[in-house]
């Protein structure tokens, strides 16, 4: 009986080491062998309003940037970024300012939407079109708009089956300045109120 | 030598893995669409295979044969194997970037490639060498590597060809696979 257990301890052992040397290899391997992504696009995508609207003709900003980065794609496509925005990716770019393309749409105050409660049936169909998932509320309850996540990019309001979403100006300034997320460590050891000596 | 040159053989052609073994049909259905990707597809199962069956062949010798753990094999060959796919994309991704998206999504495929397994289990049954299973391994990539190739010229041909409607796509395919594997079983009995 003990033999037996023995052999089957190391069993789970040899397998659990040979696993532990083969990640090991790789993580290696993957250090050495590491390829860079393409600097530009993250560039191009850090100056894009983040709205994730497609009305640029494509699904989301990332997916822009990386046509402006392959030059497929004018820089005169985003309508929620603006001639600002057209202006600071020209000047990235090193490419001449264009007018916006009024085929993707034109540039509007900075707006958010709201839901009109009393009027809203509960049927979850902008809480699936949100890009960036600020709208709560779960089947025949009432849905309400994370203001502070919303990016104005009105894709849930031809979607509302009962036209209860309307526009209201925005509170946040234009364009969204997203900060760089914190290390995972960071924020729990401030979370438990380490001393900052310590971190 | 000579063992070593009749061990290649019998594995690329006599003993050919996809039209008489009939191990790795998957790819050899799925990739064969175009002659390009058949092509290079055929060169990474090469790469693996080889790579493959060397690394799973040390494995069994130095691990599991001490500790008398053979039961194990499948278990840890499959390991090998996802990591020597892994590996060989990283590092393809980093020296050849072209050739990496040429062959794409087909390199992590390979993984799952059952002549690749098939491979290392039946060195460990034949009680094959170090060079011999590395040989072994890398026949049957050559003959896996044939049959695709040919296999993918025909189909492209295929599509141009006049086939009544019902036996169109697949079916047309299978049974061409079919003729080829008859025309392979001819070699049947020049080696063990």
């Amino acid at each position: 009986m003990m033999a037996w257990i023995d052999h089957w301890v190391l069993a789970l052992l040899s397998m659990v080491l040979l696993a532990l040397a083969f990640g090991l290899l790789i993580l290696w391997v993957s250090k050495k062998f590491k390829v860079e992504g393409n600097p530009i696009v993250e560039q191009i995508n850090a100056i894009l309003p983040q709205t994730q609207c497609g009305q640029c003709n494509y699904p989301g900003c990332k997916p822009y940037a990386q046509a402006i980065a392959a030059g497929e794609a004018p820089i005169n496509q985003c309508p929620p970024g603006g001639q600002e925005g057209i202006k600071k990716l020209a000047e990235l770019l090193d490419v001449e300012v264009l007018e916006l393309n009024p085929e993707n749409g034109a540039e509007e105050a900075d707006q958010v939407v709201e839901i009109v409660e009393p009027d809203c049936i509960g049927c979850t169909k902008c809480i699936q079109v949100c890009p960036v998932d600020a709208i709560v509320g779960a089947a025949k309850q009432m849905h309400t708009v994370i203001l502070d996540e919303c990016t104005g990019c009105d894709l849930c309001i031809p979607a509302c089956p009962v036209d209860c979403i309307i526009k209201i100006p925005a509170p946040l300034p234009a364009p969204i300045n997203r900060k760089p997320k914190p290390s995972l460590m960071h924020t729990v050891r401030e979370a438990q109120g380490f001393p900052e000596a310590l971190s | 030598m000579t063992d070593i040159f009749l061990i290649f053989i019998s594995a690329a052609f006599v003993n050919n893995f996809v039209l008489v073994r009939f191990l790795g049909l998957c790819p050899f259905m799925g990739v064969s669409t175009q002659y390009q990707s058949a092509l290079g597809m055929s060169f990474a199962t090469a790469f693996v295979l080889t790579m493959s069956s060397i690394a799973s062949y040390l494995v069994n010798e130095y691990l599991l044969q001490p500790l008398g753990l053979e039961y194990l094999k499948t278990l840890s060959f499959i390991l090998v194997i996802a990591v020597t796919v892994q590996i060989t994309e990283m590092i393809l991704h980093k020296s050849s970037p072209l050739l990496y998206q040429v062959l794409g999504l087909f390199l992590p495929l390979i993984t799952t490639n059952c002549a690749v397994l098939g491979v290392a289990l039946l060195n460990v049954q034949k009680q094959n060498s170090l060079l011999e299973s590395a040989f072994f391994g890398f026949g049957a990539a050559v003959g896996f590597g044939l049959v695709l190739v040919l296999f993918s010229a025909i189909r492209e041909r295929l599509e141009m060809a006049n086939v009544p409607p019902s036996f169109r796509g697949l079916p047309i395919a299978l049974m061409t696979a079919g003729l080829m594997s008859l025309a392979f079983m001819g070699f049947s009995g020049m080696t063990s």
